[in-house]
This record gives C-alpha cells, structure tokens and sequence, in this order.
C-alpha cells in the first residue's frame, strides 16, 4: 500500500536564526496537513507566541483558546492562529512544541485546524493551549507561514515539519 | 518499510445521513484515528459516538472547553454515549468544525476502551474529552449521530485511520 503519512518538508532552522519558518508549493494531493513545531525565540520573555498564515494571508481568521498555566485556566478568542513557543528567558535548551491538524486542506469549504500548543519551563509561567481555528478563505492552501508575532527570530534548533495525510 | 498509518475506510457523504457508521474495522491494526469534517443541516448539535452495536449505558465521558470567555469542566457517566465535543459543537456550515478522535489498543479484549477527542468550531469553541466504553470487546463498528436529530449534510467527510506499533 501506498504511503499515507507523509513528510512533505521540513525547516531546521540554523546558527543564524530565521525570522520565519516557510512551506510553499504545498500539492493538493494529500487529504489533511499536519504541522508539528518545536519553536523558541530571542525574545526576552520566558514564553512567546509564534502565528500561521496561509497562502501568505493573515487575514480571515478566528480562533478560539483554552489556556492553562498551572494555576489558572481562562478561554477567550483571536483574530489570528497562534500557538506557543519558548521565549529567551526560558529554561535553557527548552523549545516549545505545537501541532496543528487541518482536515481537507485543498476543499472549496473553509478551513478548520486543531491545534494544541506548549511552552514548558521548569519554574513560573509555562503554558498549555488547545485551540480551534478557522481559516474563512475557500482557497486550497499551498502555503503555511510560521513567524513570531513578536517580531522576533527564531533560534537555531527551532523546527517545522509538515506532513500530507491521504486518506487512499 | 511496512506503512504504520493507514486509512481504513473514508466516507463523504453524497446525501444527507442521520448516521454515519464505520463498520468491519479489523482487529489487525494497534489504534485508530477517526477525522471528522462535518456539518448538520439544523439546530446545531453533538457529535455522539457509539462502539459496534452497543446502545446501553456503558459509556462516560469528561470534558474540558473553552468558548472564548468560560473554562468549564464537566463529565457524566452510565450514558449511552460519548459525546465529541461540548462548545465546539458541530456548524451548520461545512468546514467550521473539526473533530479528531484518537482510540488506543482499540482489540484489546481484555481493557476497557478510552477515546480521546479534540473538537473544534472557532465561532463556538474548543473541547477536549475523554470518553469511556466499558466493554472489552474489540471495536469492530463506530456510529456517528447528532444529538440535535440533525441530518449530517452532503459532503461531510468521516475517515478512519489504523495504526500499528510494528
């Protein structure tokens, strides 16, 4: 049987740190994406959040969060996908890991993604989120886009994966 | 390399269905992954799930779910099933909502089954549960409906994954 879970690319970034992690010419012959990062950054913060874009738009997206801290759990709403990453001020060699799963990536419907993100720190301030997103564009995505709404860089060792899921 | 993830059965409904069901699961696989995109034509509801033909009340479930102002947690036990989601509820438009449910040692026969379940609807919410069958029959069959009665709409979309450890 053919291949089904399948690495499309991946970004590593270098000694020189990246102000993004890109995915282009994305095929529309998968059934579903899913993006695994392991992000940290320059800021000067313990966590930072890194957001998504499709086909180079920001635009036309809503997302819907549930966070925990490790001691308080709030829920409120975006205009924008975002996940989590580990800022400068972060337990050193620590990375924050996310994962966004996007059912039916190339369909003419919106599009929703499932995400789920983490920036651990072994003291205060560490982070979990579970987020629904939605992507109100009908347009395939050929394009993912991962960058820091900091406007910081991300740190050598920092990694985006993406995947293609068929479901034949 | 032998494939470890592997599509078991796809269904894209081209009329509208009460019920979507994912049958003859065989027992050869370690767990299963079932992707939901759907969408109900009214009165946006749940999606419930149910194990090979078992109706009783053998299942429960926990939810944990934001809907972008209130935490809440919540569980129900003796059920006659497990629901998905809690605020990310399924859309009346297709493509708002995603569901990914994740089914471990799913042909043990000797356990008990545990799903766990991410739903999303970014208008609404997002949920992550865990539900309960106390059965240790292998799953063979999962059935899919909406609490509300609603029909699942044309070009929803249910596919089921196996994954083997080897």
């Amino acid at each position: 049987m053919a291949d089904t879970f399948i690495k499309i690319a991946s970004v590593t970034v270098g000694a020189g740190g990246a102000a993004s992690m890109n995915f282009s010419s994305i095929p529309s012959t998968y059934t579903d994406l899913l993006l695994k990062i392991s992000a940290r950054t320059n800021r000067a913060n313990i966590t930072d959040a890194i957001s998504l874009s499709f086909n180079g738009l920001a635009t036309n997206q809503t997302s819907r969060y549930l966070e925990g801290d490790g001691s308080t759990a709030v829920s409120s709403s975006l205009t924008s996908f975002r996940t989590l990453a580990s800022g400068n001020n972060a337990t050193a060699n620590t990375f924050g890991n996310s994962e966004f799963y996007i059912p039916n990536y190339a369909s003419s419907t919106f599009k929703s993604a499932s995400s789920d993100g983490v920036s651990e720190n072994n003291a205060t301030a560490a982070y979990a989120w579970l987020v629904a997103n939605l992507w109100s564009a009908t347009g395939a995505i050929n394009q993912v886009t991962v960058t820091d709404l900091n406007s910081a860089t991300f740190v050598q060792y920092s990694t985006a994966t993406l995947y293609g899921i068929k479901n034949s | 390399m032998a494939t470890t993830y592997t599509p078991i059965a796809t269904q894209t409904l081209g009329s509208a269905a009460a019920t979507v069901t994912l049958s003859s699961i065989p027992a050869t696989y370690t767990d299963l992954v079932v992707v939901v995109s759907a969408a109900v034509a009214s009165s946006s509801g749940d999606l419930l799930m149910t194990f090979n033909t078992d109706t009783a009340t053998n299942y429960s479930y926990t939810t944990l779910t934001g809907n972008g102002s209130t935490v809440t947690s919540s569980r129900s036990a003796n059920r006659n099933n497990i629901p998905c989601d809690y605020n990310g509820w399924l859309a009346t438009t297709l493509g708002n909502h995603n569901c990914i449910i994740s089914v471990m040692n799913y042909a043990n026969t000797t356990t008990y089954k545990t799903a766990l379940t991410r739903s999303n609807n970014a208008p609404l919410g997002t949920d992550a549960n865990v539900g309960l069958w106390r059965s240790t029959a292998a799953i063979n069959q999962i059935v899919f409906i909406n609490n509300a009665g609603s029909n699942f709409i044309v070009g929803s979309t249910f596919t089921l994954y196996g994954i083997k450890a080897a």
